[in-house]
């Protein structure tokens, strides 16, 4: 009898998440091309060495993609609508003249390069951004992620999660639909053809939603510990006004107007009554967790690595902030700042410090020699007919 | 255990109650098989024994349920959890997370367990239904049994007093279904687990019964030992049908007790020298359809493999084999829902990928594993008008599932009345070429019987039948010719009885109770002997 391989283990999701919001944040501290690119090569490194073969790892090119495009977009109304600034003009747009009352907006009319570096770097700053979002995405399990939401919290958790594989199965059931009318004589295209497929589609997701729910639902899943309705009440009313002190919080600390000590108070007492409230909530559920992901060094070392970059970069931004916000009028050459570089390059620790992943030659065992039909691929190109 | 007391459970709706009056009680320990005709409402009885209906399906429930004391009103499923699991029918949509071993630990974890008791029960539940081996594997690459047994492992890790199982081996082939009953056999001796069970297949779960639930047209329900109720009981399995027409006392249920009996029968038949029963093996010139080395590739998994086959007018031809052999491929292939990679396939003197519209419906029609798919309209009428011919279609549905109300919604149909409606829908195109994936999944036997004659009608008028299916006693019943699929290639082509009586994963209980007199049905014994024994 041989027993199952234990794959590798995985590093805690959690970790994950902190390295790249941590990165993350490094990237929204600095316009310099440079470092952005930086922030961007080491997000695809750390995916390329760490991602596994799961259908979520696709998704940091997805993420790409979409940066691409928000960077394009942004060149775009840069040309159209920005507010012109002087300097090497590259081509002249058709300028419309707009009526007295939107003076200040513009549309059409020079566009220099300078406006066009400017929205270069800002555009690549989203970009980098997004890269680090995708890295997370594509490397924590979010089956697992679950795993570590607090208690009180659980059940919207799972809702996110079943949401996002709904999306597959209905592609699915998209396909199935395509066949059965391909097997009644239905044209595939076609307005009704459309709205029916489209129905049967919904129906079709919201049917296995519901039987999950009851499968679920017959496991047990939401049993709450009995609570006096007293208790509820305060755990309710503790975690609103929580809520309520976090949001006169954040608007008091984007409001010039207000001191910005009050507005640090106000957060502070909101996130403490927030938390006194989760903690309460937390006391009712009565999940317990299997196999719990380890944190060991690897983990800390993943987001301490992440941390100095988000550190660092801060306090460049505060130190040398021509070198971190570099300018474009009067353009010129970004310079390279070397600590902030080096920080990058620790944030491309997790590369080498977190668990490997099973290869794909090990993981070609998991493919099952006896596959039910219906589960497997299908291909697409006869129904296309 | 369980008690239900004067339980009537109505659906909104509804033109009458799924459950009437229903008084029922089931011991500890005991395995109760609840049978009766598609759509009498045994789902609806499995899921009022932990509050599912009406919790989730809406409707009113009069009268009490109670499992080990608690009364369903009382407590939600959740709260129910700890003493019934249910796997409910198709286990894949019941599926919480991604791996088997993950699963397993769901239930648990939603009881609250200490995680030291957790890893003991998830390594006994693996033990129990021999899935070690898949324990790190995505749910969704198993085979159909191993679903299954994941799914009930999932579900034995949270030690319910209770199992209860929708139809758990109608989508399992002969060889998984054993291994799963074996498995449920094994907790009921062992752990004294009370097992209620819904199934169609009799012929494989009847022997295993402690106690057979009836239920009736009308949602009313009878219970009593397995002998008493299959006496007279509408389904049954061969076996029974066998044991009641020649008056076999006490009525068997298992092939070993049968055989016992049939010592003077066998020896009466071999006397006779039986007339083997019309195999027209049609040597009429040109083939209806024709697979010539025929290759099918899904990535990089081979489905079929070099596959050669002819298929001729007035033949009915079963095709078996294994969860993922390749039938479904195979049928696939025949109606052009997937290309070869390599190979010919010609349907009618054309390929079927190139046909579209009317000109691929009048040439090969198929009924796909889940008939549902092919229904999308608002009702039963609204789907005969779509069809090709409206009036044929609805001739044949009221002849396959009569009494069914033309307004209602197709989605409210049972799988059976689902199945006859598709099947209605394909028929009224009139094409010589009819394909059934699986078409028995969820038909009691007298659906089952309406549908063979039709489709022995439709042979004897120059129709050719390819029906995929694990039922061996529908194989048995209706095909002249068996072609068994294992991993993609055609290891035995020829009559029906010649194949299957000489495997016994493939034989019908009346052969295995005859043998080796080669009679497959209990009509191809009435046929032998026209006066009774």
């Amino acid at each position: 009898m041989t027993r199952a391989p234990r794959p590798m283990r995985a590093l805690h999701p959690v970790a994950w998440w902190l390295w790249a919001l941590a990165l993350a944040v490094a990237a929204s501290r600095t316009l310099n091309p440079l470092l952005l690119g930086a922030v961007i090569g080491v997000a695809a490194l750390v995916v390329a060495a760490r991602r596994s073969q799961a259908p979520w790892a696709a998704s940091f090119r997805a993420f790409l993609l979409l940066g691409l495009v928000v960077l394009g977009v942004r060149l775009v109304f840069e040309a159209v609508f920005g507010a012109p600034i002087p300097g090497i003009t590259v081509l002249t747009l058709p300028e419309v003249t707009l009526p007295e009352w939107m003076a200040g907006a513009r549309l059409g009319g020079a566009v220099t390069l300078e406006a066009l570096v400017a929205a270069l770097y800002s555009g690549l700053q989203l970009m980098a951004i997004l890269a680090c979002v995708g890295a997370a995405n594509a490397l924590a399990n979010p089956t697992r992620l679950l795993k570590s939401v607090p208690g009180a919290l659980y059940e919207v958790g799972v809702a996110v999660v079943v949401a996002l594989t709904l999306v597959p199965s209905a592609l699915a059931h998209l396909q199935l639909i395509r066949e059965a009318r391909r097997l009644r004589g239905q044209p595939a295209r076609g307005m009704t053809s459309v709205a029916r497929t489209a129905t049967a589609v919904l129906a079709g997701a919201l049917e296995r939603s519901l039987t999950l729910a009851a499968a679920m639902d017959s496991r047990g899943f939401g049993r709450l510990r009995p609570m006096p309705a007293r208790e509820k009440r305060i755990t309710a009313t503790v975690a609103l006004s929580g809520l309520t002190c976090l949001l006169i919080g954040g608007y008091a600390l984007l409001d010039a107007s207000t001191a910005p000590l009050t507005a640090v108070a106000m957060l502070a007492s909101g996130a403490a009554l927030a938390l006194t409230g989760l903690h309460r909530a937390n006391r009712r559920a009565v999940r317990s967790v299997y196999r719990p992901d380890p944190w060991r060094w690897p983990e800390s070392a993943t987001v301490a690595s992440g941390a100095v970059a988000a550190a660092v970069y801060t306090a460049a931004a505060v130190a040398f902030p021509a070198d971190m916000l570099p300018t474009t009028s009067p353009l010129t050459w970004p310079a390279l700042p070397l600590a902030p570089l080096l920080a990058t390059l620790i944030a491309a620790a997790p590369a080498w410090v977190a668990p490997p992943v099973p290869s794909a030659q090990s993981t070609a065992d998991l493919v099952p020699s006896i596959e039910s039909d219906e589960h497997l691929p299908r291909p697409t190109k006869a129904v296309a007919a | 255990m369980i008690r239900f007391e004067k339980v009537t459970l109505t659906y909104p709706d509804a033109g009458r109650p799924a459950l009437c009056d229903v008084s029922l009680h089931i011991p500890e320990g005991e395995l109760a098989l609840v049978v009766g005709r598609t759509g009498s409402g045994k789902s609806s009885l499995l899921r009022a024994i932990n509050g599912l209906a009406p919790t989730f399906t809406g409707g009113t429930l009069e009268g009490r349920v109670t499992v080990d004391g608690r009364d369903t009103r009382a407590h939600p499923p959740r709260e129910l959890a700890d003493v019934v699991g249910v796997v409910l029918q198709d286990p894949r949509n019941g599926f919480v997370t991604e791996i088997v071993e993950d699963e397993i630990a769901y239930g648990m974890e939603s009881l609250g367990l200490p995680p030291e008791v957790m890893r003991r029960r998830v390594e006994e539940a693996l033990d129990l239904l021999g899935l070690n081996d898949a324990r790190h594997r995505p749910l969704r690459t198993l085979s159909g049994g191993q679903q299954q047994r994941a799914a009930i492992a999932a579900v034995l890790a949270q030690h319910p007093r209770v199992l209860v199982l929708d139809e758990p081996t109608s989508a399992l082939d002969p060889a998984a279904a054993e291994e799963v009953l074996a498995a449920l056999q094994r907790l009921v001796h062992d752990l004294g687990l009370t097992v209620v069970m819904a199934e169609h297949r009799l012929e494989r779960v009847v022997q295993f019964a402690d106690r057979i639930v009836h239920v009736q047209g009308g949602g009313q329900v009878t219970d009593g030992p397995p002998v008493q109720v299959m006496a007279d009981a509408p389904v049954a399995p061969p076996v029974v049908e066998l044991g009641r027409w020649a008056k076999w006392e006490p009525l068997p249920l298992t092939i070993r007790e049968a055989r016992r009996f049939a010592g003077p029968l066998r020896a009466t038949l071999s006397a006779l020298q039986p007339t083997p029963k019309q195999l027209v093996t049609p040597t009429s010139a040109a083939p209806v359809s024709e697979l010539e080395r025929v290759r099918v590739l899904y990535g990089s998994h081979v489905a079929l493999d070099g596959v050669d086959l002819k298929l001729h007018s007035g033949e009915i031809v079963a095709v078996m084999g294994r969860n993922g052999a390749g039938k479904s491929t195979l049928l696939r292939s025949l109606v052009g829902l997937t290309e070869p990679s390599a190979g010919r396939v010609r349907v009618g003197g054309q390929n079927p990928v190139e046909l579209k519209g009317r000109h691929l419906t009048g040439t090969v029609g198929m009924v796909p594993q889940d008939p549902g798919d092919l229904l999308w309209n608002e009702s039963v009428r609204q789907e005969c008008t779509e069809s090709v011919d409206p009036d044929e279609t609805r001739r044949l549905f009221d002849e396959l599932a009569p009494g069914v109300d033309p307004a209602m919604h197709p989605r409210d149909l049972s799988e059976g009345q689902r199945l006859a409606l598709a099947l209605s829908v394909v028929l009224s195109a009139g094409a010589p070429l009819l394909l059934l994936d699986e078409p028995t999944r969820g038909l009691d036997y007298p659906t089952k019987h309406r549908l063979v004659s039709l489709l022995r009608r439709r042979a004897a008028a120059g129709g050719t039948i390819v029906v995929a299916t694990h039922d061996v006693e529908l194989a048995a019943d209706v095909a002249t010719r068996t072609v068994v699929i294992a991993e993609g290639e055609i290891v035995t082509d020829g009559p029906t009885r010649d194949v299957v009586t000489a495997s016994p994963q493939f034989a019908p209980q009346v052969a295995k109770v005859l043998a080796p007199v080669p009679m497959l049905t209990v009509a191809d014994v009435l046929a032998a002997l026209p006066e009774a024994l």
